[in-house]
């Protein structure tokens, strides 16, 4: 159906095409500044605006050398892999056992898990509980309380619900067990919903850094988010400093500054979001769907 | 597992218990354990309201104080209504603009061109996939006393003083908002689009034919299609007025902005986790708590009265 373009449409469509162009600009520059600054020399990088002055990768070099950076990454690696895995696992596994009409007490136990999603106990009670469970200063508090989310129990269920049940009642005809059925038919048949429930799982474990800042205190077990938030915060200066004590500053050809490692930091804890993003777009948006059909 | 031993065998026929079934509810067991543990646990936390429990203490030290920590918020009146106050606003100007991600959406689906619309999609609902953290730290590039818009204002000769966008509580309420919206415009706008591609085409067609122009069916059409959908996050944002934005209050709230930013959560967490006064947090955050419910099932009512069908 096309119409004839009015005077109307032109001025209209040429607007709406220069605001959401700004917008867009006003998304990105951002996060490209971040680079620019970050690759300029930190000397001459307050002039920097559009490309790097004088670039270099000494702020970059710098980062990756400080006290404890080399171990965040790894942790945050580790929590983001090891929890997003486990978690869409066994979610999975349990939407699928929640989907069993046979079961006693279905009901009550998938009732009691929804319910708890409308109920929290606060702050101050959870964090007691999680220190009484012994999880202060462990790498479990990352994967454990997240282990089994009621929410993507909630998905997985309605999205194996919609899976013929013949195709489940076949492979038991061929003998197999509960665990067979799961693993070699309803799983690989879950792709969709358990790629979307990885991906925003991933990001909030790679985002994470409230945990850390309230359970963990000790350094080997910190994530890159909370390094960067402890770096921003003016009052940790001199741990900055102190960090970099172990690299002689006279070796650097130029002098990174606290605001050139801060927005170093920054570009790396950033980069991972930057360049999946635009490729799991849809995901997202998929995943948002199935919530709002449930809400 | 089919068990060959008579005795369990009649047995379970007695009790009529079939030891299928019986074994899946043994596998949820785990689920209902975990679910227990993690989210019903932490309501008996709430029993420390009306203890006089600290750090260290031993539980069976433990003494009953009553309502002592609930009488001690008239005490703390002061600060507890700066943090309502606080809550209340920044609530209430995001309910304010409501209609920002619909119009948004709107104006995205008028972008015929699928390639460019899909592109604008995927880099406007970038921000809200970075943590507040990054967020915090872009500003502190860009808005502290050195940062980007510093400099290029004072190049241009337009300020003599730095201007102080992150420490300036005058304008704290303004600059979380706006950064709100940055971070969450687009993704906000998703629902609202995907809602107008759900909207029968064959009601434009019938529009066009009576002479309507586009700017028509914005209003006429598109605008009231999507009354329903918005009318269910309108109602769900009611029911989380009090638990928005905590991680980026306590990220941007500093000691000349603290007065403004403080929300009930943020001083839950100051009072509990910084001053350990555990008891005297767990009693705010009960009675938070029960605003809240309040709050949802006035949400939930509204629902059912306008749209015949609650939300939960």
């Amino acid at each position: 159906m096309k119409q004839k373009r009015t005077a109307g449409d032109i001025v209209f469509d040429t607007a709406n095409i220069i605001f959401m162009l700004l917008f867009c600009l006003l998304c990105i520059y951002p996060f490209y500044y971040i680079f620019v600054y970050s690759f300029s020399n930190p000397q001459k990088a307050d002039f920097a605006v559009l490309w790097p002055v004088q670039p270099t990768l000494e702020n970059y070099r710098t980062v990756l050398n400080l006290d404890g950076f080399a171990r965040a990454s790894l942790n945050s690696v580790l929590r983001t892999v090891i929890g997003t895995t486990l978690t869409v696992l066994v979610s999975a596994f349990f939407g699928y056992l929640m989907t069993k009409q046979e079961m006693y007490g279905r009901k009550f136990i998938y009732r009691l898990a929804v319910f708890s999603q409308y109920v929290g106990a606060g702050l101050i009670p959870t964090y007691l509980v999680m220190r009484a469970y012994g999880f202060y200063n462990t790498f479990l508090v990352y994967i454990i309380p997240g282990l089994i989310s009621v929410y993507f129990v909630m998905l997985i269920k309605t999205y194996i619900e919609s899976i013929p049940p013949s195709l489940e009642e076949s492979a038991k005809l061929d003998g197999a067990g509960i665990f067979q059925c799961w693993w070699s038919v309803i799983l690989p048949l879950s792709i969709p919903i358990l790629a979307t429930v990885a991906v925003f799982q991933s990001v909030a474990h790679w985002n994470a850094w409230f945990d850390t800042h309230i359970y963990i205190t000790d350094e080997r077990l910190w994530t890159l988010q909370y390094l960067l938030q402890r770096f921003l915060n003016t009052k940790k200066e001199e741990e900055m400093l102190r960090r970099l004590s172990g690299l002689a500053t006279n070796q650097l050809r130029v002098t990174p500054t606290s605001k050139s490692l801060k927005l170093a930091v920054t570009a790396v804890v950033t980069i991972p979001i930057l360049f999946v993003y635009p490729f799991l777009q849809r995901y997202f948006v998929k995943g948002l769907m199935l919530g709002a059909v449930k809400g | 597992m089919r068990s060959t031993n008579p005795q369990t065998q009649s047995r379970g026929r007695r009790k009529k218990l079939n030891p299928e079934r019986l074994k899946l509810t043994l596998l949820a067991l785990p689920f209902l354990l975990f679910t227990i543990a993690f989210s019903y646990v932490p309501l008996f936390g709430w029993g420390l309201a009306f203890t006089n429990y600290r750090p260290g203490l031993r539980f069976d030290k433990l003494e009953f104080v009553g309502l002592k920590y609930f009488l001690l918020i008239g005490t703390y009146w002061e600060r507890i209504l700066n943090a309502l106050r606080n809550t209340l606003v920044l609530a209430l100007i995001s309910l304010a603009l409501f209609g920002l991600p619909i119009l948004f959406a709107i104006l995205l689906n008028e972008i015929r061109r699928p390639f460019a619309k899909k592109f604008i999609q995927t880099v406007v609902t970038l921000p809200n996939f970075v943590s507040w953290v990054i967020v915090y730290a872009i500003c502190f590039g860009l808005f502290s006393s050195n940062g980007l818009l510093n400099m290029v204002l004072g190049e241009l000769g337009l300020i003599t003083q730095p201007t102080q966008l992150m420490a300036n509580k005058n304008i704290a309420w303004t600059f979380m908002t706006v950064l709100g919206l940055w971070k969450g415009l687009g993704w906000s706008s998703i629902i609202y689009l995907a809602a107008i591609a759900g909207i029968d085409g064959t009601l434009y067609e019938a529009a066009y034919v009576d002479g309507a122009n586009r700017f028509h069916c914005m209003w006429y059409i598109t605008v009231p299609e999507l009354m329903p959908t918005a009318l269910v996050l309108f109602l769900l944002q009611i029911g989380n007025i009090l638990s928005v934005g905590f991680e980026q209050y306590l990220l941007f709230a500093n000691s000349l902005t603290a007065s403004k930013l403080t929300v009930i959560d943020l001083l839950t967490y100051n009072i509990g986790l910084m001053s350990q006064d555990y008891s005297f947090a767990t009693a705010i955050s009960i009675l938070r708590s029960i605003v809240s419910i309040l709050l949802m099932s006035i949400a939930n009512g509204m629902a059912k009265r306008i749209r015949g069908e609650s939300l939960i």
